[in-house]
């Protein structure tokens, strides 16, 4: 794929060779960033919903290579309050920026707005449908831990029913020929869909409720918070809340160079004594996201080919 | 007694095979109550292949591609015929396309074509039993979900 003007929407918009000539851009990047690449570019940082980490890294991403940034960080302040679609928003935005990055509440918003502008659009996430930036990351974190991205055991923990990292990754991953441990309680089990899919790809899957009987297996541990605000009934919300809690015991049921991932923000599932372990990887994980989207902003602006 | 028999048509289409049930859909579908021309609708006729079937006649007056894509959806066991100077001149079960535009909405409440009444479009990603992925929200639908526009 050429990423000059290209959206970045969707991880299945990526075929394995574009995710892993990404991926090499940011290793790249990370070794010898240049601080005037992206010199004279604009990125429009529209975040029509609050967030921190990735609002954050985009425009570090952004600033570090020498390009400017504009935008809001709160809905409040768009004209989206006077009852502008976002059609409209994105077709003024067009002619402000060289490329526009967003995040959104409502599902396929990214997409819509990838229609409306000449620009390159990249997907900070839209509700709980995509965040191929977040996938993108991850991988990067696991070839820069385990060297390869291929024939892994990754189990994937927690909320896996609502849980957008986890559908994203496992989509990714799929193209790498993974060996995958769903855990989670049954009503949050990894959607038929997404199993489907592996079947369909003939790669192979393990559904567990018990972290232990599969930690041992695993190269990875790919842990989700369960989130609050994606249950519909608050009831339901509790009986799951703090169903994992990850402590010093796990160190005595998982292999050696296992590494525990997370998108962050945590709230109990992993108790901060692992911290400190050689297997915790979620802070690493989350400054990978300033190379990879770094790579992303680079590509689709057309200053690396 | 007698019988009373849907006359042939000189030129238009027949709509063949439709099970009785989706009948009536289907001529909702073509919105034929306000077709100023010949309109024969037949229901719980005999047929062969299916024991009881529906035909709707419609003369001088072809389906467009957009309403033979919903009749796909909702019975793609019919078929169409195109009458001209009495002879069929073609005959074939409808078929789902692999993209559906515009014709039907999102079964997802949280995806931006609800939210912002915009036109929405589907890849078929098996046809039967139908599975469809919402170009914008990737939500998967199923034959179920489905809501003609």
């Amino acid at each position: 794929m050429r990423f000059k003007g290209k959206d970045i929407i969707s991880i299945r918009d990526l075929e394995k060779d574009d995710i892993l000539y990404i991926l090499d851009v940011a290793r790249k990047i990370e070794k010898s960033p240049d601080q005037d690449l992206l010199k004279g570019k604009v990125m429009a940082s529209l975040f029509f919903e609050p967030s921190t980490r990735t609002r954050l890294s985009f425009e570090s991403a952004m600033s570090l290579l020498g390009g400017k940034v504009v935008g809001f960080a709160e809905p409040g302040v768009s004209s989206l309050k006077k009852g502008e679609t976002l059609w409209d928003t994105i077709k003024m935005v067009d002619r402000y920026a060289d490329v526009i990055v967003m995040r959104h509440p409502v599902e396929g918003a990214a997409r819509i707005a990838s229609e409306a502008a000449n620009v390159p659009v990249i997907n900070g996430g839209d509700g709980s449908n995509q965040h191929p930036t977040q996938t993108l990351l991850d991988l990067y974190t696991i070839l820069k831990t385990k060297g390869t991205l291929e024939n892994l055991s990754v189990g994937m923990l927690g909320d896996l029913k609502y849980g957008r990292t986890v559908h994203s990754l496992c989509i990714a991953l799929s193209h790498f020929n993974t060996k995958f441990y769903f855990i989670s309680p049954d009503a949050l089990a990894m959607p038929r869909d997404y199993l489907k899919d592996l079947e369909r790809k003939g790669l192979s899957y393990t559904e567990e409720s018990d972290l232990i009987k599969v930690s041992k297996e695993l190269d990875i541990l790919y842990v989700t918070r369960i989130q609050k605000e994606r249950f519909p009934d608050p009831m339901e919300y509790k009986k799951y809340a703090g169903f994992y809690r990850l402590d010093k015991r796990i160190l005595s049921h998982i292999k050696k160079d296992m590494k525990i991932m997370h998108p962050l923000p945590r709230v109990d599932e992993i108790h901060p004594e692992l911290d400190s372990t050689e297997h915790a990887l979620y802070f690493d994980q989350a400054a990978n996201g300033i190379p990879v989207r770094q790579a992303l902003l680079s590509l689709v602006l057309g200053r690396i080919e | 007694m007698k019988e009373l028999k849907i006359s042939a048509i000189r030129e238009g289409a027949v709509i063949d095979h439709i099970s009785p049930e989706n009948a009536f859909k289907v001529v909702e579908i073509l919105n034929l109550k306000d077709k100023d021309d010949i309109v024969m609708v037949g229901v719980n006729l005999q047929s062969k292949k299916i024991g009881k079937k529906g035909v709707i006649k419609i003369g001088n007056s072809f389906p467009t591609k957009e309403e033979i894509d919903k009749i796909a959806l909702i019975a793609p066991e019919a078929n169409l015929n195109i009458i001209k100077d009495y002879n069929v001149i073609s005959k074939e079960r409808v078929k789902i396309p692999d993209v559906l535009e515009v014709i039907i909405r999102c079964a997802n409440p949280k995806c931006i074509t609800n939210a912002e009444n915009h036109k929405t479009k589907f890849y078929v990603l098996e046809k039967s039993p139908l599975r469809m992925r919402c170009h914008y929200c990737e939500r998967i639908m199923e034959a179920a979900d489905i809501e003609l526009v």
